[in-house]
């Protein structure tokens, strides 16, 4: 590529390797600071980020999609009353308000196997763009497996710890939580889900949970993700627990067993 | 004690923590804790409080009780006397209105560290503006050595941190790279892994070890693993340099980390032993932030910042090379937004410098923090201007392992134009020498890629594309 003969950016000649990481490498320079389209792509990715925390979730939307479905849901919420309260206080995050505890209180009880709980935790555009495509794998999977469900719960200000409440609620043994996850500047919409058996309000604490972290376009896949989850279930269902001493060991994707070799030591 | 009016109300605060915690400057992390004052006036009357108490009070009213808390016991045995005589008369205010004279030179605040302990210097902090802050904080002058010398007069340093999602060591050199040609580094490189295991821990520490080793950088490197992982490598004759270890203010919350003092001595003779320093042996990486105790239920009913001051009796305790407080990293219940994240950095600076740690800040923030690049230009401009020892270099401020935002090679470029502020010497000649920085300390314009470095290039991009 040829440059202009006093260039106002500086390039910089090792710039191809960005091809080797998503690192932000490479990015020239003007003077010595950050060159405007350099400048630019950073905040259109925090732009994103920072939406994915503030826009909240269109719950009735959500609500609208599995009804067409045929699944059953309810909608919960936590006792943070908005979005600053909740990003403050992650204690109330955990708890149900007291109208939701009405609202379980008034819904028939059937004994459950299973909760399933949506939240929109951190990101509302991780839960919009893959809660549903999930759901719609795991319920058939579940239903299949002769897995009495409960209502899926949708649950607006919750933190993954919310899910105990419920669980605990219809005296459930797996409590499943699809929550939007801390968003990252290259995952704005990356879903966690949080597997827990037996959970208990108050009890179960985060080493009594498994989390399948990074669903999102680049990360893990619905189907990934729900051979992971499977796999935590029957481990649990046969332990009868879950959390640490519960191990993942499906293999792992992406983390890196080659040696230290590399292009500055050949 | 610790009563006071203010405004024909009067205040009894009952207990040194209570009125610590009441007056410390409002954060998220002291309203989550239940300890913050309730309005500003019971925060200016803690205050008022606080700026009377005789700092010999200190000594002798433990925030965190003696008999079970080994920080405790920690920061009260190795309280030097005599250090501490020139101001043992001095209430709280006065101690301020001492530091901000010219009575306290740099002499005679090196002299003093030993005789201060961390809840002094946190009680001070609380009634200091930031401008206080910084002005004591630039009289402070704490040097380490390992490679090259860290914390001189008109210097700030660099940890070039090429983390990546899979620790994949072609992605890590990229980044390595890239932070080495901005002029990056001189503190450490040093590597966030994926995955807290030895095997992947052993493999990233000979990846930096060669990588030093074969392009003689004046640095040190460090894999920021579980002290106990680092141990096991040693003990495997794995090329450790600076042993990492997060840290935190109170017995309990350092449990909940997986450590102890006794641990963490074991580590520092354990890599003192392997002499890989070569101007100094200051061989300890730490790390802290407030708000860690009471993520892990033990602040004792402390404010966030006092247990954060407490972390560095720890600290001082292994003489280290680098003290880092990661400040924005922790989330918005504790540090809600870039006011709170700017004080919290320039506190932790001016309390581990009072102590004696060469002090870094990583100046960051995470998405749901109500704060932007912005905020970090302040507190990176104040933190450099309070005479930070060092700051993060992450390529293009965004540390896609960790997923939060941090400081960049352009960033720390920007505050050494500003500023004047050069890297470590040792580094600086290493810049020239290759023709990466020019003699003023700034880039030089290059239309290729450096000698040291134009063979290893070829090689993964090809001769004919050396020049994009």
């Amino acid at each position: 590529m040829s440059h202009d003969k006093n260039p106002i950016i500086a390039y910089d000649p090792w710039h191809a390797l960005n091809q080797l990481t998503s690192a932000r490498i490479g990015l020239g320079r003007a003077g010595m600071s950050l060159p405007t389209r350099a400048n630019l792509d950073f905040q259109l990715a925090h732009a994103l980020a920072r939406d994915a925390v503030h826009i909240p979730l269109d719950f009735s939307k959500l609500a609208q999609a599995l009804e067409q479905l045929g699944y059953h849901y309810q909608r919960l919420q936590s006792q943070a009353e908005n979005q600053r309260h909740y990003l403050q206080r992650p204690d109330l995050g955990r708890c149900l308000n007291e109208h939701s505890y009405q609202a379980l209180a008034t819904s028939d009880i059937h004994p459950v196997d299973a909760v399933i709980v949506v939240a929109d935790g951190l990101s509302s555009t991780a839960i919009e763009n893959h809660a549903l495509g999930f759901l719609q794998l795991l319920v058939p999977v579940l239903t299949k497996a002769g897995y009495q469900l409960a209502p899926i719960a949708l649950v607006k200000h919750g933190r993954v710890a919310i899910g105990d409440a419920i669980a605990d609620h219809y005296k459930a043994r797996l409590c499943i939580t699809l929550i939007g996850e801390r968003p990252g500047l290259s995952s704005p919409d990356s879903m966690g889900i949080y597997f827990t058996y037996q959970a208990k309000a108050g009890v179960s604490t985060d080493a009594d949970r498994n989390c399948i972290s990074n669903i999102h376009a680049n990360g893990l896949t619905y189907e990934q993700a729900l051979k992971k989850l499977c796999y935590l279930i029957a481990g649990a269902e046969q332990l009868k627990l879950s959390g640490v001493e519960l191990k993942d060991e499906t293999t792992d994707t992406g983390l890196e067993l080659s040696g230290s070799a590399n292009f500055l030591l050949n | 004690m610790y009563k006071t009016t203010a405004q024909h109300l009067s205040y009894d605060f009952k207990t040194l923590a209570n009125v610590m915690a009441k007056a410390t400057p409002a954060r998220s992390g002291d309203y989550l804790a239940g300890v913050a004052a309730s309005n500003h006036l019971e925060r200016v009357a803690a205050q008022y409080a606080l700026a009377d108490v005789p700092l010999k009070q200190f000594l002798t009213e433990a925030l965190v009780p003696y008999e079970t808390d080994e920080v405790t016991r920690l920061i009260i045995d190795e309280h030097d006397q005599t250090a501490f005589a020139p101001i043992s008369h001095f209430t709280v205010g006065d101690f301020r209105n001492w530091l901000l004279s010219e009575d306290a030179s740099t002499e005679k605040l090196t002299a003093l560290a030993p005789g201060l302990t961390p809840e002094m210097v946190a009680a001070v902090s609380k009634i200091m503006r930031l401008q206080d802050l910084i002005l004591v904080a630039k009289k402070c002058r704490v040097i380490s050595q390992f490679r090259n010398t860290i914390g001189l007069e008109n210097r700030l340093s660099t940890r070039l941190q090429p983390n990546h999602p899979t620790d994949n060591a072609t992605g890590v050199a990229a980044s390595i790279l890239d932070g080495l040609l901005y002029g990056s580094g001189d503190a450490v490189i040093g590597i966030n892994p994926a995955s807290d295991n030895l095997e992947a821990t052993a493999r990233l520490l000979h990846l930096l070890s060669d990588v030093i080793e074969r392009y003689k950088i004046p640095t040190q490197a460090c894999i920021l693993a579980h002290v106990t992982t680092t141990l096991k490598a040693i003990e495997q004759n794995v090329p450790v340099d600076l042993v990492f270890q997060s840290i935190a203010g109170t017995q309990k919350a350092n449990e909940s980390f997986g450590i102890n003092l006794n641990i963490l001595e074991e580590a520092h003779q354990a890599a003192l032993g392997l002499k890989r320093g070569t101007v100094g042996n200051d061989c300890m990486y730490f790390e802290t932030g407030q708000g860690s105790a009471l993520s892990a239920n033990a602040h004792h009913g402390l404010d966030q910042q006092t247990c954060e001051a407490r972390a560095y009796a720890v600290a001082r305790k292994f003489k280290p090379l680098l003290v880092n407080t990661v400040v924005g990293f922790i989330g918005p219940e504790y540090l809600y937004d870039g006011k709170q994240i700017i004080r919290a950095g320039l506190e932790d600076h001016f309390c581990g410098k009072l102590l004696g740690l060469p002090m870094g800040c990583d100046i960051c923030y995470t998405n749901h923090a109500e704060a932007d690049q912005d905020d970090m230009d302040l507190l990176l401009s104040s933190f450099a201007m309070a005479g930070g020892s060092f700051i993060m270099g992450i390529p293009g401020a965004d540390d896609v392992m960790l997923n939060y935002q941090s400081t960049s090679f352009h960033d720390a470029l920007y505050i050494r134009q500003v500023l004047g502020l050069r890297p470590a010497p040792e580094f600086e000649q290493w810049l020239i020498e290759h023709q990466i920085f020019n003699a003023s300390n700034q880039l030089k314009p290059l239309t290729e890629m450096p000698a040291l470095f134009k063979s290893s290039l070829q090689k993964v991009l090809g001769s004919t594309d050396e020049s994009r």
